[in-house]
């Protein structure tokens, strides 16, 4: 069948012209006319897709026609040639007309500008925005992110931005970077060194980028590429800037690597980042920022995701790379006891206005707004006196005997010589070793910290997520290993938990009333209208309100959300709850509330209460009892006023001495008297 | 590393068995009798046909005539004789070049357009290039393989004249074709997958760390996005060109070319049981290798991959 039309082919491809040719012309001349000659690869893209449409679109739909062969197509086929042919035609007069509007208005308006910038601003700071106001196009409307904002930042200076979620600090930082995404539109001017980067266009800001203004950003666990080695990510920000080349970068970059504090840094640089620790990958990740010696760092919450010790460690490395090679930072955190103990100045933020600046001391001794005096409030405090610990508690002092004959029936969890592992292809890898505690009915123990230190371990074991690899876990007086799996999921019953992150533990797709109510599904409870009404009951306990009960969780805000997390978690009554780092990943002024909540939630429901987290003056707050977990053994245990005000063990006086609190003075003391300890502990200082 | 590759290798030994043993029972536990087909109208003296019988071990036990073949296979790479008295491997060393080649041309293609796609795609996400590349990949994976074999048959074969639309005469040329129709609904699934992967890499924090070095943004993509986004394609290509080999029973018919595949599906027909075994013995062995190669190139692709 096919043979036949084939042999007739060759004569009608002769008669009629073949129209792929003016078309793939008219395509090429404007298009890349655009992208080659004028360097405007966008508008030069748009120019090729449109000819794609205008000129191969009636080519492309005449060609099965052409392909039948037929006689009576012959005029459809030449309308096609036609079309193409004056598409070609008109193709090049547009270009024509394109190129020289292009040419007209690209080139010296960016002349203007650059030479008007340097009218404008005498450079004296090294960043200064001045009147700098994003928005964000979204599907829906649009969102004014900063609105109005000017400061500036000297060289050699420390510039604090604090604020908290949605205050729009990140976008003034990205916008200094001019990273601010496609959907957003900048107005207001941007100074880096005296230059306006607000006009300048995308090879230009690339030339800044790394040499002028390098940045730090929050997550060193992501911010580093999993599959290069540290060697070539720290090369490339030498050799992108033509600074150093091959050898000679690789050279740098282990010098770089030593100003940073990483030790064995010749053998160490040829390894990937999931081969450093996460303190280590920040040291790494400011090594690259400072690669091209720039005259700004822009560190957006450096120190967050970290420990405090580890904190304490970044921030002294800042400090001394400051003033080694003299570099103005722009400081991006929530954390008043960071700015206390970094920042020279320091700007408020709140919805995309600055509310209040002024010198670190100023700020933070005597706050004028309401809001920056709100945040100081809402900072969970280490030192402060705390009146409900009450004297029961206090027997507690020498645990875990007295207390143990004291109320033996109540003791809701106990440890006994606990250790628990990790199996890795049939080998068992100890993290916890040792560890002895009971909680009593109504109590709060808490569990510190650092990350590794195990604590999230023992909370996953009381919750029958993890075997117990030895010893004894009694829950209520039963001991989990030695039971079997129907009685286990009767005695989960009696176990809520909250996890960390709001955001992800709560399945996107159930309503808030169903998320709340599902505990008491799987447990069989109730019916349906009981559980409704149970559901109704808890968002009233955790003071939100009723009908909140269809909506979704992504209409929630993140404090709102731990508020279901935690509503969800006492829908059993359960007599304990396992709270990991509840409120780490909240803002301090919401932080604040919840604890608040969680504090009236625990009198009212009297659960005993296993309380994860590596901030101590979260655990003042709330706990009656400590313990301080490092490298899964227990280094200290006792009641919270021993721990926290008279610890006896060095890595206790290390975690408390590497809390940052918010007031210069007594932070500068403090600084100087944790470099005291660790070196009289014989440790390293950096 | 090394003990990983001997223990994937050992793992080979009871997955070609049982796969052998399933398609030698498929084929030999087919109703019908060869020698009778063979014989075909034709008058066939019963000595002729003991011979025959006794030749191929027809009447043995079905497991006794696996172990025989198997043991052909593997100690003397004897795989066996077709009826007509030639050796099938005879046979498999004439179509395996056809074969390989087309494999090898279809996943070139396979691996560049689909790439190239992809990247188009996510760099330009919700572009008209973006649609464009979405909806004409839509559009070939919806269309059926045999449609689009005709398509391009008719277009680039008998119109343009471009391309030979039958056979291998015309040397690497005639493979073009028959090349792009195997890999079509591959090829969209590649760019597809890529372009997910993709946007989700330029949006994770590492290549805003390289922008902020100040990297060009071609590059940023190359460097830092793509290599991260290859790792789930990898898997499918590798997975995919194994499968691919099963495709060539389809393409090698329509454009009449004398590789494995379409001599596969001429042996299932004329009941040339010898050849389906073998050919198919060769596939499964493919199959398995590519998939160590693609498990190995995993930890070349991403270095948190330990194999020890």
């Amino acid at each position: 069948m096919s043979k036949k039309r084939g042999s007739e082919t060759p004569v009608e491809k002769l008669s009629v012209s073949n129209p792929w040719i003016p078309a793939v012309m008219s395509l090429l001349i404007p298009g890349l006319g655009q992208v080659v000659i004028l360097k405007q690869r966008e508008f030069g893209l748009k120019l090729l897709i449109a000819w794609l449409v205008i000129a191969i679109g009636p080519t492309l739909v005449m060609t099965p026609l052409r392909l039948s062969g037929t006689q009576v197509n012959r005029g459809a086929i030449t309308l096609a040639d036609t079309v193409a042919l004056s598409a070609l035609g008109i193709g090049v007069l547009i270009a024509a007309f394109a190129a020289v509007t292009a040419y007209r208005s690209a080139m010296p308006d960016s002349d203007e500008a650059t030479a008007e910038a340097a009218r404008e601003k005498p450079p004296e700071a090294a960043l200064s925005f001045q009147d700098l106001r994003v928005s964000f196009n979204t599907e829906f409307s649009t969102v004014d992110a900063v609105k109005g904002v000017s400061f500036d930042v000297m060289p050699g200076e420390v510039v604090a931005v604090v604020g908290e979620s949605g205050s729009g600090k990140s976008v003034t930082s990205a916008a200094a970077m001019g990273l601010i995404p496609k959907n957003g539109t900048v107005s207001g001017k941007v100074f880096l060194s005296g230059q306006d980067i607000t006009t300048m266009d995308a090879a230009q800001l690339r030339r800044l980028r790394g040499t002028e203004v390098s940045m730090v950003f929050q997550e060193p666990m992501t911010a580093l590429n999993p599959v290069l080695k540290v060697s070539d990510q720290l090369k490339e920000a030498m050799e992108v800037h033509g600074v150093a080349f091959g050898k000679d970068a690789l050279a740098k970059g282990v010098e770089l690597l030593e100003l940073v504090g990483i030790p064995d840094p010749g053998k160490r640089i040829f390894e990937y980042p999931h081969q450093f620790s996460g303190g280590q990958r920040q040291r790494i990740v400011i090594a690259m920022a400072i690669a091209c010696s720039p005259s700004m760092i822009i560190a957006d919450e450096p120190t967050t995701a970290l420990d405090v010790t580890v904190q304490a460690e970044i921030l002294d490395l800042l400090r001394r790379l400051k003033v080694e090679i003299n570099t103005a930072i722009m400081l991006i955190t929530h954390n008043m006891g960071v700015v206390a103990d970094m920042a020279d100045r320091v700007v408020v933020m709140f919805q995309g206005e600055v509310v209040e600046s002024g010198t670190a001391e100023q700020i933070l001794m005597s706050p004028q707004h309401p809001y920056t005096r709100r945040l100081l409030e809402a900072m969970p405090k280490l030192h402060q006196a705390k009146p409900s610990a009450t004297a029961a508690v206090e027997v507690s002092e020498e645990w875990p005997d007295q207390t143990q004959a004291e109320v033996d029936a109540e003791i809701a969890i106990e440890a006994k010589d606990l250790a628990l592992a990790y199996k890795h292809r049939g080998k068992a890898m100890r993290v916890v070793e040792g560890v002895n505690f009971s909680v009593p009915k109504g109590e709060i123990l808490g569990l510190v910290g650092e990350s590794g230190s195990g604590k999230s371990t023992i909370a996953k074991a009381v919750l029958g997520l993890l075997d117990v690899d030895h010893g004894e876990l009694l829950i209520r007086g039963r001991n989990l290993p030695s039971l079997s799996r129907k009685e286990r999921k009767a005695v989960r019953k009696d176990i809520g938990v909250v996890f960390q992150d709001p955001a992800a533990s709560l399945d996107p797709r159930f309503p808030i009333g169903e998320i709340i109510a599902e505990p008491m599904v799987v447990q069989k409870v109730g019916s349906p209208n009981d559980r409704k009404e149970r559901a109704a009951e808890l968002l009233e306990a955790v003071k939100l309100p009723r009908s909140v009960i269809n909506r979704y969780p992504h209409e929630l805000s993140g404090g709102q959300r731990q508020r279901i997390s935690i509503a969800r978690a006492l829908s059993l009554s359960p007599s304990i709850l396992i709270a990991d780092e509840p409120t780490s990943a909240l803002d301090v002024s919401v932080q604040a509330r919840v604890l608040e909540m969680f504090i009236e939630l625990q009198e009212q429901f009297e659960f005993a209460c296993l309380f994860v987290t590596h901030d101590l003056a979260v655990v003042d707050q709330l706990a009656n009892q400590i313990m301080v977990l490092e490298k899964g053994r227990v280094v200290e245990q006792g009641h919270k006023n021993q721990i926290l005000r008279e610890p006896r063990m060095d890595y206790t006086k290390r975690l408390l001495a590497a809390a940052p609190v918010p007031n210069p003075q007594e932070q500068r003391d403090r600084r100087e008297a944790r470099h005291k300890l660790l070196a009289a502990q014989g440790l390293n200082t950096d | 590393m090394t003990g990983y590759i001997i223990r994937r290798l050992l793992q080979f030994i009871p997955v070609l068995l049982v796969a052998t043993l399933i398609v030698y029972a498929m084929v030999f536990l087919m109703p019908g009798d060869p020698i009778r087909a063979l014989a075909g109208d034709r008058p066939m003296s019963e000595q002729v046909q003991a011979q025959l019988r006794d030749q191929y071990n027809l009447d043995d036990p079905f497991l006794v005539q696996y172990g025989k073949y198997m043991w052909g296979v593997f100690t003397q790479g004897d795989f066996g004789t077709t009826f007509q008295g030639r050796p099938v491997l005879d046979i498999i060393r004439q179509g395996l070049p056809i074969t390989l080649t087309l494999a090898a041309v279809a996943f070139v293609f396979q691996a560049v357009i689909g790439t190239i796609a992809g990247i188009l795609a996510a760099v330009y996400k919700d572009s008209f290039v973006d649609r464009f590349v979405q909806v004409s990949l839509v559009i070939v994976v919806a269309l059926p393989t045999l449609a689009i074999a005709f398509l391009l048959q008719l277009t680039f074969g008998l119109n343009l004249g471009w391309f030979p639309i039958a056979g291998t005469r015309e040397g690497f040329v005639s493979y073009i074709l028959p090349g792009i129709v195997l890999a079509a609904v591959s090829t969209g699934i590649v760019a597809r997958m890529l372009r997910s992967e993709l946007i989700e890499a330029l949006q994770s924090d590492y290549v805003r760390t390289a922008t902020a070095k100040g990297m060009k943004r071609s590059r940023v993509v190359t460097r830092h996005g793509l290599r991260n986004s290859l790792i789930p394609v990898v898997t499918f290509l590798g997975a995919d060109l194994a499968t691919m080999l099963a495709g060539t029973v389809l393409v090698e018919s329509v454009f009449n070319m004398q590789g494995l595949g379409g001599q596969v599906f001429r042996s299932i027909q004329a009941q040339e049981n010898t050849i389906v075994v073998g050919i198919v013995i060769l596939f499964v062995l493919f199959y398995v290798v590519v998939n160590l190669i693609v498990d190995l190139l995993y930890a070349v692709l991403d270095p948190r991959i330990r194999y020890d």
